[in-house]
């Protein structure tokens, strides 16, 4: 009989100690692209979150209580986006989500998110996610609307006016091309000629060949990203055109000038401040916080920083410092709360949102990179 | 003239490269009649064990070399593991069953390297070669040369040697091979040993030029297919032909026509190919004895 009652007792410790976590903990969602095609954005993100929200329980949480982080891996498929946020909304109860890797899976769980009424911070690039604005809607990365602007600002500047593009097929590469012929007639652009290449191709001399022979093209956007813009470069170099050649914030990372090699030097391209950490000037307010941001994630992972890892850092602190606003987890209360974000300092830039920009982020979020001998140098 | 020239660099360029993945699915065929479809993984180790033994600090010659080692002990253990239970089930199982050892070697290659792109220095200077205009990477001949060495030798193994017989014997017919005294299981053993071996040499030759990651495999291994079956498979001079056809068609087709429809313009051309020749290119015709 002692025996019995001994192990009733642990039992109902163990269900005591169970109960007891269950409460004091506060579920935060995140569906992210942690294999498959995408893996090279949600990896660095999944790392980021679950550095930073170890690091936040460890310094007492969030209005006194733990965050617990539950990450799915949607493998780039949105069906299977579909699926985890359902899971996440009802089986797990979150209190929000930051999440979406890609633009394809952050559209397939925007429904659920509406009507759960449950805030969402995405992690994709296409503007679609923000516009129109959605009640419990919101993104931390640049658009790609943005990178064009910004890149045909730095054009007008050295008084070129006539470009060609090339762009990747796949979705990001076509996403920005449609942004970038969306926006040239406001900058003052012209779009001379066009040419595409697919994801995988490894060869793209013909498509250069022909912008090579278009009379009066002045310089060359190439929107895309993963391999195709190192090849696109190579092949660039390999034919000797000599006009100034811009890339997209797609390839802002270390990798693009590794694969590239030389060929790299002398590309332009826009990309957010952690990627030039170092080298920002002292008074600029983004400094401190992209510096802390990388060292804390090259020390704890030993891999480059990327811009990708640094929109969920964005995302999670907009959520942490909108919780601890509104003093409570409610879910209405924190979305108002994401919403009047102000002057929120973060990786990706300064954020001020507003009830028809869920993005909050302006031009001045990115800067204009030149590549000169293998490193970055900000372009004045 | 300066553009069709450059055309047809860029053409031969990319060629060379299905040329390389395509003559590995040749041997495999002769053997048993499987098509291979783990075979573009085979290119993903050569290319991805390369790099990653460099990496490490192991002279790039050196390192080439054990990845052709390990490819091929990867080969051979997919022979021993996954087809050799199941032989006997005929054509199409064992082609699904390179479908999963593709899914599953891609998912190793994952978790074991990394999920990044990665790429080799050139073996002969990075500096293009001009010629009337047109440019073309020295990479690119190093590339060429190798499918010609490789088919070559293919070649010379599959028609000149009482092995290389072996194997074609296996492949037409089976229990008659192994009545005249052919050891079938070693046959097929050592056709994946071979198609391995070429793929990770195709994988550290075309790395330089077409970059490398752990999902390279898959496209490589439809564009390769596609030039085998369009050169007859299981002819390795139809290989050769066919990957050059199909990247100059690829190149033509950016250039003159349009970079969008450059895929489907090389396919179009396949199907009519095949429709007039359903044995491909160089494809032999069956012969049913009675």
């Amino acid at each position: 009989m002692p025996a019995y009652a001994n192990i009733g007792a642990v039992i109902a410790v163990l269900l005591a100690i169970g109960a007891g976590q269950a409460c004091a903990q506060v579920k935060l969602g995140a569906v992210l692209s942690v294999t498959g095609p995408a893996s090279f954005l949600g990896d660095p993100e999944k790392k980021t979150l679950e550095m930073y929200v170890d690091d936040i329980n460890a310094k007492g949480g969030v209005n006194g209580q733990k965050l617990q982080l539950v990450v799915y891996d949607d493998g780039a498929d949105a069906n299977a986006a579909r699926t985890f946020a359902t899971r996440l909304v009802e089986e797990d109860k979150v209190v929000a989500m930051v999440g979406g890797t890609t633009t394809g899976a952050t559209l397939a769980m925007m429904p659920v998110f509406e009507e759960a009424q449950i805030p969402l911070i995405s992690l994709a690039g296409a503007v679609q996610i923000i516009e129109p604005v959605r009640k419990w809607v919101f993104k931390t990365p640049h658009t790609d609307r943005m990178a064009c602007q910004k890149i045909f600002a730095d054009l007008k500047q050295r008084n070129l006016t006539t470009i060609a593009l090339i762009s990747g097929t796949d979705a990001f590469g076509k996403s920005m091309r449609d942004q970038c012929v969306a926006v040239a007639p406001q900058a003052g652009i012209s779009i001379a000629h066009e040419e595409s290449y697919g994801p995988r191709d490894s060869d793209m001399t013909p498509q250069l060949t022909n912008i090579k022979g278009k009379a009066g093209v002045q310089a060359v956007v190439n929107p895309g990203f993963g391999q195709g813009p190192a090849i696109v470069t190579r092949n660039y170099r390999q034919l000797g055109i000599a006009l100034p050649l811009y890339q997209s914030h797609g390839v802002a990372s270390k990798q693009f000038i590794e694969l590239a090699g030389p060929a790299a030097d002398g590309v332009r391209l826009p990309a957010a401040a952690l990627l030039v950490a170092e080298k920002l000037a002292d008074n600029d307010a983004q400094k401190p916080v992209v510096v802390a941001y990388t060292q804390t994630y090259q020390q704890k992972t030993g891999q480059p920083v990327s811009t990708f890892g640094g929109h969920a850092y964005d995302g999670l602190m907009i959520f942490v410092e909108a919780a601890k606003r509104a003093g409570s987890f409610d879910g209405a209360k924190v979305r108002d709360e994401i919403e009047k974000t102000k002057n929120f300092v973060g990786t990706g830039g300064i954020v001020n949102m507003s009830p028809n920009d869920h993005l909050g982020l302006d031009l001045s979020a990115f800067r204009m990179l030149e590549i000169k001998a293998g490193g970055w140098t900000l372009v004045q | 003239m300066t553009e069709l020239l450059q055309f047809t660099f860029s053409g031969l360029t990319v060629g060379a490269v299905y040329a390389l993945v395509a003559l590995g699915f040749t041997l495999i065929y002769n053997s048993c009649d499987v098509i291979n479809f783990a075979q573009g993984e085979f290119v993903m180790l050569g290319g991805m064990t390369t790099v990653f033994l460099g990496l490490a600090g192991v002279p790039l010659p050196l390192a080439a070399c054990f990845a052709v080692v390990l490819t091929v002990a990867v080969g051979l253990a997919l022979h021993r593991f996954a087809i050799e239970p199941a032989r006997g089930s005929g054509a199409v199982v064992l082609i699904i069953i390179t479908i999963g050892a593709s899914i599953f070697l891609r998912g190793a290659a994952q978790v074991i390297f990394d999920k990044r792109f990665h790429t080799l220095p050139p073996f002969v200077g990075g500096d293009a070669i001009r010629i009337a205009g047109a440019a073309i990477l020295p990479q690119s001949l190093v590339v060429l040369a190798g499918a010609v060495i490789i088919l070559v030798l293919l070649w010379a193994f599959i028609e000149r040697t009482l092995i290389g017989k072996a194997m074609v014997a296996t492949a037409a017919n089976e229990i008659a091979a192994r009545l005249v005294g052919i050891d079938t299981r070693a046959a097929v053993g050592l056709s994946f040993a071979i198609a391995a071996a070429i793929g990770a040499v195709a994988g550290i030759l075309i790395t330089p030029i077409a970059l490398t990651s752990y999902d390279v495999g898959t496209v490589l291994a439809l564009k390769g297919f596609a030039a085998a079956m369009l050169g007859g498979i299981g002819s390795a001079v139809g290989a050769v032909i066919g990957g050059l056809v199909l990247g100059l068609l690829e190149a033509f087709a950016a250039g003159y026509v349009s970079s969008q429809y450059k895929d489907a313009v090389a396919f179009l051309v396949i199907l009519i190919v095949l429709l007039a020749m359903p044995r491909g290119l160089f494809g032999r015709a069956p012969v049913e004895r009675v």
